[in-house]
């Protein structure tokens, strides 16, 4: 890919620019379906960009004896990394910057919010942002290891580490989600936990810890980690899209080569979305567990579940070879 | 890991009420637990004595958005007690159906609070929704939704028709095909029983041991009732069963409220299709003669208690209350002991504590950072220095 059109891969399509607007809409989705879920009315179309908007309007407080720089580069960190794991996401076809072990970089970088959120709980002085930033850690030592698991296993069978060249394995083959059913089912809920949705929304529990990491955080900063747990999500539903449901590309060929640009990024809208369905369903129908509760869940039957799919997919490398 | 104080109130999005709860804390179990009530003294006791038999029901009806009708219901019972006023039955009836009523719309909103401490928002939108039918109800029966105005001292303030009774029915069945749902919502969702069972257990002899009142006492397997045990309004004419747990956590406590509800649909439907006939209120004098009277009454939230003394003036000499959730208070600083930083939301919640309507007067010294309460000489000191210097008395 030539330089103008790579840079407007990363800048505009599907790079930043359709980034944010799509992490807008899959706010607005996910608080419109939990909405009507809840028998509620729900957000207009252009809340959540207003809300950035307002927020970015807004008065940053800085707590007393925090320093300001650290409190600002954080969410800036933290949004720039989920934003570049994007650039490797497969979304109408596969991602011309991927490389081999790009699929670890991806994983890498997710978790940067996270280290980020607890750096700012633990920078905020503030006993209930303390405590929502150790648990965030705590959280992530849960369910990274089951997540890393489930995710590898497609890369186990497919005997590639880059995400686009899984996709591309998929195409001559049936998706991941069908031969790694296990896989699957932990990935998804792996996702939910490292975006810190209800059941796992212990870090930022409102009733216990006032909004744990997110306490001190104020106008553009709010504005800017809000949006990096969007785009987070959006990311996130696309790197399970790409390794369990095919990603963009058809099974067939389709000429000419922008209609198949055109069905990829249908597909990709369609997959992403679903499993956004899945997510704020599984939101929608569930309390918040308590973290010694997760421990438990996370540790005894989610890392149990994603060993056995490795073992599996390993025995099946072994004699089925598809 | 060393102890950490977190301090929970006055101001916290899990309260909705001032309290300060200073939790001693290691890690994320909870130590130790200290409870501050006393941030919304209104002196409502003290206003009452000012007030005439007309004028200070309504001011009583302000002690609780919640049991307004309850604080109103048990205050005229006395009244009407000193002066040996027989109430007409018609009226004793719609005072029932309002109780009950307002029974409904306090647990359904409790049911909501509690689904909201453990992030369960689903079931607390649910719950509100279905709280409306109630409220509508209310609306209709009394043409208010929160401050009912329908209780004074001799009778009732407004005859429903047929066709508000009619419409109150017909709300009934959803109701309770709702609160069934919701009963096995809560048996089977798994973040719902991870969150509520074994959780601020409490056993028969604590529950007795620290007084505990209403729906707290009956899921720790204790069968206290007023409406049974003391009947009152037409409770001994409408078929009803205390409802009780064993389990005495938050889960049954949950149970036990949800069985309420549908007890409570049980006595609406009951009391509006026997509602006897004839009028709606008596006159009544206008002083009570001198006399002493510790009223009773079944709030939503336990036991609620009116000491009430009258001097022959239409005024009263001396109103003392005691409601539902002061007596539970101590039984939550036990319960939570032991338990995790997590459950203190919905630990507190269990008892369904209604804040304004407990707050005692406490002497906070900003200066040496201590807190105190006043024994009865230094207050009356405090008093006549007060309006010696403030007023020119």
């Amino acid at each position: 890919m030539d330089v103008p059109l790579l840079v407007l891969y990363v800048v505009v399509f599907p790079g930043l620019l359709f980034l944010v607007g799509y992490a807008f809409l899959f706010q607005f989705l996910d608080r419109k379906i939990a909405a009507r879920m809840q028998s509620r009315v729900g957000p207009p179309l252009i809340q959540p960009f207003a809300d950035f908007v307002k927020m970015l309007a807004k008065e940053t407080i800085t707590p007393a004896d925090v320093k300001r720089a650290d409190f600002d580069w954080a969410p800036l960190l933290a949004f720039a990394a989920v934003a570049t794991a994007f650039l490797y996401v497969p979304v109408v076809g596969p991602s011309p910057v991927a490389f081999q072990g790009d699929l670890i970089l991806i994983l890498y970088l997710l978790t940067l919010p996270s280290i980020a959120l607890f750096v700012l709980g633990w920078l905020s002085r503030n006993v209930f942002a303390t405590i929502g930033g150790v648990r965030a850690v705590t959280q992530l030592f849960i369910y990274e290891v089951p997540f890393f698991l489930a995710l590898l296993a497609p890369a186990i069978m497919a005997g590639t580490w880059s995400v686009s060249e899984i996709v591309t394995w998929q195409a001559s083959h049936p998706w991941f989600a069908v031969l790694q059913p296990i896989g699957f089912i932990v990935a998804l809920i792996g996702l939910q936990a490292k975006l810190e949705r209800t059941p796992f929304d212990i870090p930022e529990a409102e009733t216990e810890i006032v909004a744990g990491p997110w306490t001190e955080l104020t106008g553009r900063r709010l504005a800017l980690m809000r949006l990096t747990m969007d785009v987070a999500l959006v990311t996130g539903s696309g790197l399970v899209a790409a390794l369990f449901l095919g990603g963009p590309l058809l099974p067939w060929a389709l000429e000419p080569a922008w209609l198949a640009s055109l069905a990829g990024f249908g597909l990709f809208l369609a997959k992403t979305l679903a499993i956004l369905f899945v997510l704020t369903s599984l939101r929608i129908a569930m309390g918040r567990l308590r973290i010694d509760q997760l421990n438990d869940i996370g540790w005894k039957y989610l890392a149990s579940a994603a060993i056995l799919q490795v073992f599996v997919v390993l025995a099946m490398n072994a004699w089925w070879a598809p | 890991m060393p102890e950490v104080v977190v301090p929970i109130g006055p101001h916290h999005p899990a309260l909705k009420e001032p309290v300060n709860f200073k939790v001693i804390a290691e890690g994320e179990l909870i130590v130790r637990l200290e409870i501050d009530i006393a941030y919304n003294h209104r002196g409502i006791e003290k206003a009452a004595e000012s007030r005439d038999f007309v004028k200070v029901v309504p001011l009583l009806e302000r002690v609780c958005g919640i049991c307004s009708h309850s604080h109103t219901t048990v205050f005229v019972k006395g009244i009407e007690e000193v002066m040996k006023v027989g109430v007409p039955k018609r009226a004793q009836y719609i005072r029932t159906v309002i109780a009950e009523l307002e029974r409904m719309h306090s647990h359904l909103l409790w049911l909501g609070v509690a689904a909201h401490e453990i992030g369960f928002n689903t079931l607390f939108m649910w719950t509100w929704r279905d709280r409306e039918a109630v409220q509508d109800s209310l609306e209709e029966l009394t043409g208010n939704r929160v401050n009912y105005g329908i209780n004074e001292v001799g009778g009732v303030r407004r005859d429903p028709t047929d066709r508000d009774v009619a419409r109150v029915l017909r709300r009934l069945p959803v109701l309770e095909e709702r609160i069934a749902k919701y009963r096995r919502m809560i048996a089977h969702e798994p973040t719902t029983l991870a969150r509520f069972r074994g959780i601020g257990r409490l056993t028969r002899e604590e529950a007795l041991r620290y007084g505990t009142v209403g729906p707290t006492a009956r899921a720790s397997g204790i069968e206290y009732d007023i409406r049974r045990d003391d009947p009152y309004l037409a409770y001994d004419e409408v078929p009803f069963e205390v409802v009780t747990d064993t389990h005495g956590d938050v889960y049954g406590r949950t149970l036990v409220r949800i069985g309420e509800l549908l007890q409570s649909v049980g006595i609406v439907r009951h009391a509006l299709e026997n509602l006897p006939g004839g009028p709606i209120k008596v006159a009544t004098p206008r002083a009570a003669p001198r006399a002493e009277i510790l009223s009773r009454y079944e709030a939503p939230r336990g036991e609620l208690v009116h000491f009430i003394r009258t001097n022959n003036t239409d005024k009263v000499e001396r109103l003392d209350i005691r409601t539902p959730t002061l007596a539970n208070w101590t039984s939550v600083a036990v319960s939570l002991v032991g338990q995790h930083l997590a459950d203190i939301p919905v630990v507190v919640a269990a008892i369904d504590p209604c804040l304004s309507c407990t707050s005692r007067v406490t002497i906070v010294d900003r200066e040496d950072r201590e807190t105190k309460t006043m024994t009865w000489e230094e207050l009356r000191a405090h008093g006549m220095r007060f309006y010696r210097e403030k007023r020119g008395v």
